[in-house]
C-alpha cells in the first residue's frame, strides 16, 4: 500500500467497519464488538503505517475529486494531522475496549447504533486529519458534528435531546454562520484554500482584516470550546461516558483546536500572523477562557461538568500556545492534544467506571471511594496530576515546552496565565483526590467494588500511556519539530 | 435529417401524444406502465440533448419545416437543456417511483384520466421550456397549468379544491397579465418569436408600450413562479395535491416560469431598455431577499410537514431569483445550479414524505412519533436531503450556495451583507429542518396506534437513490455546473 492509498484506507476503514457492526449488531452482540476490535485495530495499522514516512520528511497527497476548478477534495499528510490521526485511532481501540465494558455494564440500549456511529465520527476524524486545504476539512468538520449526534443524544429522552440540541445549534451554526464565511473570504483572497507551510495569506491581506479573520475562524471553529463558543461541551455531557472520553476530550474538541493550530501555521503563516498586531486578541481571548473556565470548574459539583470545564481550560492552552506564534511553543501545542488526550481520557473513564460500579456522578460522592476502587482512583490520580502539570506526568511536559515558547515571545500575559491555571487546577482537583483517598465513606452507602474489568484494563493502559509520555514524548517532538523546521 | 435534430419536436410530441392513449388503458397497471414509459422515453430524449448542447451544439427545429419567423420554431440551448432535465427527471422519478402512492390515494378507475393529466402538465412544462416563440409559449403554461390543476385536486383531500381555487385564480391572473405584455410587444413589433423580437425591439421608437409589456411580463411570470409575495397559491396547493403530484410540480412547475422569467428579462429587454438591468436587479433583489427571510422564518414555525416544506420552497425560489438579480454570468450560474440542486433536494424530501406519508395519515409534526424506528431508511433519506436542503458541504445543495455566496461577494459593495443574508438563511434552514429531523427520531409513538413498517419496497428504493444522487451531485457536479456556466454565458453574453 503507498501512502497516498493509505489516506483513502484510513477514511473508508471506519466507514466500511461502520457498516460491518451495523450488520453484525443484528447477529450477535459479541460479533459486533468483533467488528469494532477489527475495525479499529485495522485503522491503527494503516494510520501508524505512514508515520515511517513522515519522518523521514514525506508529505504524501493526493486529490479525490475537483468539484470545482480552485475546490477540490484533497488530502496531505503532516506532522500536525499526522499525530492527531495517531492520537485518535489509537486511543479509538482503548476506548472500544472500554465502551464494551461501560455500555454492558450499565445494560445500555441501542448499542449497535452507538457502535455505528462512533465508527463514523472516526472517519470524519481521519478526513479532519490528513484534509489537505480549508474545504475538505470544512466538509469531515460538518460530518463530524453530523455523525456525533446521534451519539450525544443517545439516551433520547426530553432533557438529552434539549441537550443534544445544544450541541448541535452552536457547533452548526458558528460553523455556517463565521467558519464557512472566514474560508469563503480566504478562498476570495488567495484564490486557493491549500494548507501551504508557511501560509497563503502573506501580503493579501492588512491588519486590522488579519485579526478579524483569524475571529471568524477561531469562534467559527466552535470544537475548540474558546469563550463564549463553549456551551456545547457541558451540554454534550449528557452522552454516555465513552463518548464524552473520546469525543469531548479526544476527537472532536482536539478536531477545533488541530484545525485553529492547522489554519494559523499553514494559512496564515506564524511569521505573518506575528507581525500583525492585530492577531494578538488572540492570547487573551484564551487566556480568558483558561482561566474562567477553571473558576467555573471549581464550582462544579458534578464529575462530567467538572471535566468538560476543565478541558475547556485546556483546551485554550493549546490555542493558546498556537497563538504565542513561537516554534517552541507551536511544538508545546501539539504535545499538549497528546498529554491532555491521554489524561484527560483517563479521568473520564475513570468517571464512567465510578457510575458503572456506583451510580455516583457527584463528587462529593465521593468520599473514600479510593479504598473500593484503588485501580480507577489510582489512574483517577494520575490523570488529575498530568492535568495539573505535575511530572512524572505528560502534562508537564506539554507545560514546559508552552512556557518556553511563551519566555521566548516575551509574553507575559501567558506566562502569568499559566501559573494561575495551575494553581486553580491543582485547586479543584486535589480536594477530590483527597476525599477520595482520605476521607472517610458515609456509613450506609451501597457496597460495590470495581467496575467491569475491561472499563479498568482501559483506563490503567491510559493511565500508563500518561506517565509514558513524560519519558518517551522524543519521536513526538522530532516529528512536530518539522513544522516550524526554518522558522525563526 | 437525423432523428436527433428531431428530438427538440420530440420531446413535446411523445407525452402530449401518449396523454390519450392512456386514457384508453384501464386495466390495472396499465395506465401507470404506459405514463411511466412515456415519461421515461422523454428523459431519454432530455439525457439526448443535453449530451448535444454538451457537445457545443444549439438545436433548432421548425415545426413542420415553416422556417421562423413564419412558422412555430423550438431550440434547445444549455438553459433548456438544464430544465429539460430538472422537469423530465422530476416526472420520470416521480412516476416510477408512484405506483403505490397513488394505488393509495386515487381510485382504480379515475387513475388513467389522473395519469393523461400528468403527461399533459409534462408535455405543457417541457412545451415552456423549448419553445421559442412567445406566445407558444403562453399555449403550453395554459396546458401545463390546467392540468395541473387537476392534478391537485385529483386526490382524496377535499381540502385541497379550495387550494386549487386559489391557484387557478392567481395562475389565471398570471397567465392574463403575461399574454397583455406579449400582445403589447407584439403590437410594437409585430412578431412572436422570441429572436425576432429582440433584432426588432431595437428599432423601436415609442418606449411605453414596451417598458408596460415587460412590467406585466416580469409580474405575470412571478406570480406564476411564486416569488415573493405572490407565492399565497403555493403552501396549500403543495400541501393538499396528492404527495406524489407535490414531489413533481415542486421539483419543476414553479422553476419553469423562472426560467421563461430569466430568459425575456435578459434575452429580450435588456438588450432593448436601457437600464433595464438596474431596473431588474432592483426590482428582483429585494423581493428575493425578503421572500427567502420570510418564507424561511414562516418555515420555522410551521407545524405541518408538507405545508414547511412548501415555505421552505418559497424561500429557495428566492435564491434563484438573488443570483439573477445580480445581473452576472456568476450569479446566473449560481441560479441555474440551484435550479438544479433544488429540484433534487426537494423532490427527495418530498418523495420522503410520500413514503411517511404511505404510513402517517396525519402528517402534522406532532404526529410523525416514532418514525425513524418504524421507517429507518426513509428517515435517513430525509436526513440527507434535508442537509442538501440546508447546504451542508458534500450535499449538492452546498455547491449552489458557494456559488451564490461567490456571485454575491462579487457583486459590489452590499455583498457581504447579502452574504450574511444567505448565511442566516441558511442556518434557518438548519432550524426548520432539524424539527423535522427531531419529530422523526426523538418523539414517542402514539399510544394504541398500529405499528406500521417501512413504505413499499418501490418507493424506498427510488426515495433512497435520490438521497444518493445528492450527494453525488454534491462530490461530482461537474455536468450541471457546466451547463449552468454556458447557461449564464449564453444569457449575458447573448444580451451585447
Amino acid at each position: 500500500m503507498t501512502p497516498e492509498t493509505a489516506i483513502l484506507v484510513a477514511i473508508i476503514v471506519p466507514l466500511v467497519g461502520a457498516l460491518a457492526i451495523a450488520l453484525a449488531g443484528r447477529f450477535s452482540a459479541n460479533l459486533r464488538e468483533a467488528a469494532t476490535a477489527i475495525t479499529s485495530i485495522s485503522l491503527i495499522w494503516v494510520v501508524w503505517g505512514l508515520l515511517p514516512t513522515l519522518m523521514d520528511g514525506g508529505r504524501p497527497s493526493i486529490e479525490v475529486s475537483e468539484i470545482m476548478p480552485g475546490l477540490s477534495i484533497a488530502f496531505t499528510v503532516e506532522p500536525l494531522g499526522m499525530l492527531f490521526a495517531a492520537l485518535a485511532s489509537g486511543l479509538w481501540l482503548i476506548n472500544s475496549i472500554y465502551s464494551v465494558g461501560y455500555m454492558r455494564g450499565n445494560k445500555e440500549k441501542n448499542q449497535t447504533r452507538f457502535f455505528a456511529c462512533f465508527a463514523l465520527a472516526l472517519s470524519a476524524t481521519m478526513g479532519i486529519a490528513f484534509a489537505g486545504n480549508l474545504f475538505t476539512l470544512f466538509l469531515f468538520y460538518e460530518l463530524l458534528t453530523l455523525s456525533t449526534y446521534p451519539l450525544v443524544s443517545h439516551k433520547g429522552d426530553a432533557a438529552t435531546v434539549r441537550s443534544a440540541r445544544i450541541y448541535l445549534g452552536v457547533l452548526l451554526s458558528t460553523s455556517i454562520g463565521l467558519f464557512l464565511p472566514a474560508i469563503i473570504w480566504t478562498y476570495s483572497l488567495a484564490g486557493t484554500g491549500d494548507f501551504t507551510a508557511g501560509g497563503i495569506l502573506a501580503g493579501k491581506l492588512d491588519d486590522p482584516e488579519i485579526g478579524l479573520l483569524l475571529g471568524l475562524f477561531v469562534f467559527g471553529i466552535g470544537k475548540a470550546a474558546v469563550m463564549p463558543v463553549h456551551k456545547w461541551l457541558p451540554a454534550a455531557m449528557v452522552a454516555p461516558t465513552p463518548v464524552s472520553a473520546l469525543l469531548h476530550a479526544v476527537a472532536v474538541v482536539k478536531a477545533g483546536v488541530f484545525a485553529i493550530t492547522k489554519i494559523i501555521v499553514y494559512v496564515f503563516g506564524i511569521d505573518f500572523l506575528f507581525d500583525a498586531p492585530s492577531s494578538q486578541w488572540l492570547v487573551y481571548v484564551a487566556a480568558f477562557t483558561i482561566v474562567t473556565a477553571s473558576l467555573v470548574a471549581l464550582r462544579q459539583t458534578n464529575i462530567k461538568r467538572l471535566l468538560a470545564y476543565s478541558t475547556i481550560a485546556q483546551l485554550s492552552y493549546v490555542v493558546m500556545a498556537a497563538a504565542i506564534l513561537k516554534p517552541l511553543a507551536e511544538v508545546g501545542a501539539s504535545l499538549h492534544m497528546v498529554a491532555h488526550a491521554f489524561g484527560k481520557i483517563t479521568l473520564f473513564f475513570a468517571a464512567g467506571a465510578i457510575y458503572v460500579a456506583s451510580k455516583k456522578t457527584e463528587v462529593h460522592q465521593l468520599r473514600g471511594i479510593g479504598r473500593r476502587m484503588p485501580w480507577t482512583m489510582a489512574a483517577f490520580t494520575i490523570g488529575a496530576l498530568s492535568m495539573i502539570g505535575v511530572p512524572p506526568t505528560g502534562g508537564f511536559v506539554s507545560k514546559w515546552y508552552i512556557l518556553a515558547g511563551a519566555f521566548e515571545a516575551n509574553n507575559l500575559v501567558a506566562i502569568f496565565t499559566i501559573i494561575a491555571s495551575t494553581v486553580l487546577n491543582a485547586a479543584y482537583f486535589l480536594p477530590i483526590l483527597y476525599m477520595a483517598w482520605f476521607e472517610r465513606e458515609p456509613v450506609g452507602g451501597k457496597e460495590h467494588g470495581e467496575a467491569p474489568f475491561l472499563a479498568v484494563l482501559a483506563l490503567c493502559i491510559t493511565a500508563i500511556l500518561t506517565l509514558a509520555f513524560f519519558l518517551f514524548n522524543g519521536p513526538v517532538i522530532e516529528l512536530e519539530s518539522q513544522v516550524v523546521k526554518g522558522l525563526n | 435529417m437525423d432523428l436527433l435534430a428531431h428530438l427538440p419536436a420530440l420531446q413535446v410530441i411523445v407525452p402530449m401524444l401518449s396523454a390519450p392513449l392512456i386514457v384508453l388503458l384501464q386495466p390495472r397497471g396499465l395506465a401507470w406502465a404506459g405514463a411511466t414509459a412515456s415519461a421515461l422515453v422523454s428523459f431519454a430524449i432530455a439525457i439526448t440533448l443535453t449530451l448535444a448542447v454538451l457537445d457545443g451544439q444549439t438545436l433548432e427545429y421548425a415545426m413542420g419545416g415553416w422556417p421562423a419567423p413564419f412558422g412555430i420554431t423550438l431550440a434547445v440551448d444549455a438553459l433548456t437543456a438544464l430544465m429539460l432535465l430538472i422537469v423530465t427527471g422530476a416526472s420520470a422519478v416521480a412516476l416510477l417511483a408512484a405506483k403505490p402512492s397513488i394505488d393509495q390515494q386515487i381510485e382504480l378507475e379515475r387513475q388513467p384520466l389522473f395519469y393523461s393529466a400528468w403527461l399533459l402538465a409534462l408535455s405543457g412544462l417541457v412545451g415552456i421550456v423549448v419553445a421559442a416563440d412567445a406566445f407558444n409559449i403562453f399555449v403550453f403554461m395554459e396546458i401545463s397549468s390546467l392540468a395541473s390543476y387537476i392534478l391537485i385536486a385529483g386526490g382524496p383531500d377535499r381540502r385541497a379544491l379550495p387550494a386549487v381555487f386559489k391557484y387557478l385564480m392567481m395562475g389565471t391572473i398570471g397567465a392574463t397579465f403575461y399574454l397583455i405584455g406579449v400582445g403589447l410587444i407584439y403590437m410594437m413589433t409585430g412578431t412572436l418569436n422570441m429572436a425576432d423580437m429582440e433584432a426588432r425591439l431595437g428599432d423601436v421608437t415609442d418606449i411605453n408600450p414596451v417598458l408596460v409589456a415587460a412590467g406585466f411580463i416580469t409580474i405575470g411570470l412571478a406570480l406564476k413562479a411564486a416569488v415573493f409575495p405572490l407565492h399565497v397559491w403555493v403552501p396549500n396547493a403543495y400541501t393538499h395535491a396528492p404527495h406524489m403530484v407535490t414531489v413533481f410540480l415542486a421539483a419543476c412547475a414553479t422553476k419553469v416560469a423562472l426560467y421563461v422569467l430569466i430568459r425575456f428579462d435578459y434575452m429580450i429587454f435588456q438588450a432593448a431598455l436601457d437600464g433595464h438591468q438596474i431596473q431588474f436587479a432592483l426590482f428582483a433583489m429585494p423581493l428575493a431577499i425578503l421572500g427567502i427571510l420570510v418564507a424561511s422564518a414562516v418555515a420555522m414555525f410551521e407545524g405541518h410537514l408538507k405545508r414547511l416544506l412548501a415555505s421552505s420552497s418559497i424561500a429557495q425560489i428566492g435564491y434563484i431569483l438573488l443570483g439573477a438579480s445580480f445581473v452576472s454570468i456568476a450569479g446566473l450560474s449560481a441560479s441555474a445550479a440551484h435550479l438544479f440542486n433544488h429540484a433534487l433536494a426537494k423532490g427527495g424530501l418530498f418523495l420522503a414524505v410520500a413514503c411517511l406519508a404511505y404510513q402517517y395519515r396525519d402528517l402534522r409534526l406532532s404526529q410523525l412519533g416514532g418514525a425513524s424506528t418504524r421507517m429507518p431508511w426513509t428517515c435517513a433519506a430525509f436526513v440527507v436531503c434535508g442537509l442538501s436542503l440546508i447546504g451542508v458541504p458534500g450535499t449538492a445543495g452546498f455547491i449552489s450556495k458557494w456559488l451564490l455566496i461567490n456571485a454575491a461577494l462579487g457583486s459590489g459593495a452590499w455583498g457581504w451583507a447579502l452574504v450574511a443574508i444567505i448565511l442566516l438563511s441558511s442556518l434557518m434552514a438548519v432550524v426548520y429542518v432539524w424539527r423535522i429531523v427531531e419529530a422523526l427520531y426523538f418523539l414517542p409513538p402514539k399510544e394504541g396506534e398500529v405499528a406500521v413498517s417501512e413504505a413499499p419496497m418501490q418507493l424506498l428504493i427510488i426515495t433512497g437513490l435520490v438521497a444518493v444522487l445528492n450527494i453525488y451531485f454534491g462530490l461530482f457536479p461537474q455536468v450541471p455546473l457546466d451547463l449552468a456556466n454556458s447557461a449564464a454565458v449564453l444569457l449575458v453574453e447573448g444580451t451585447k
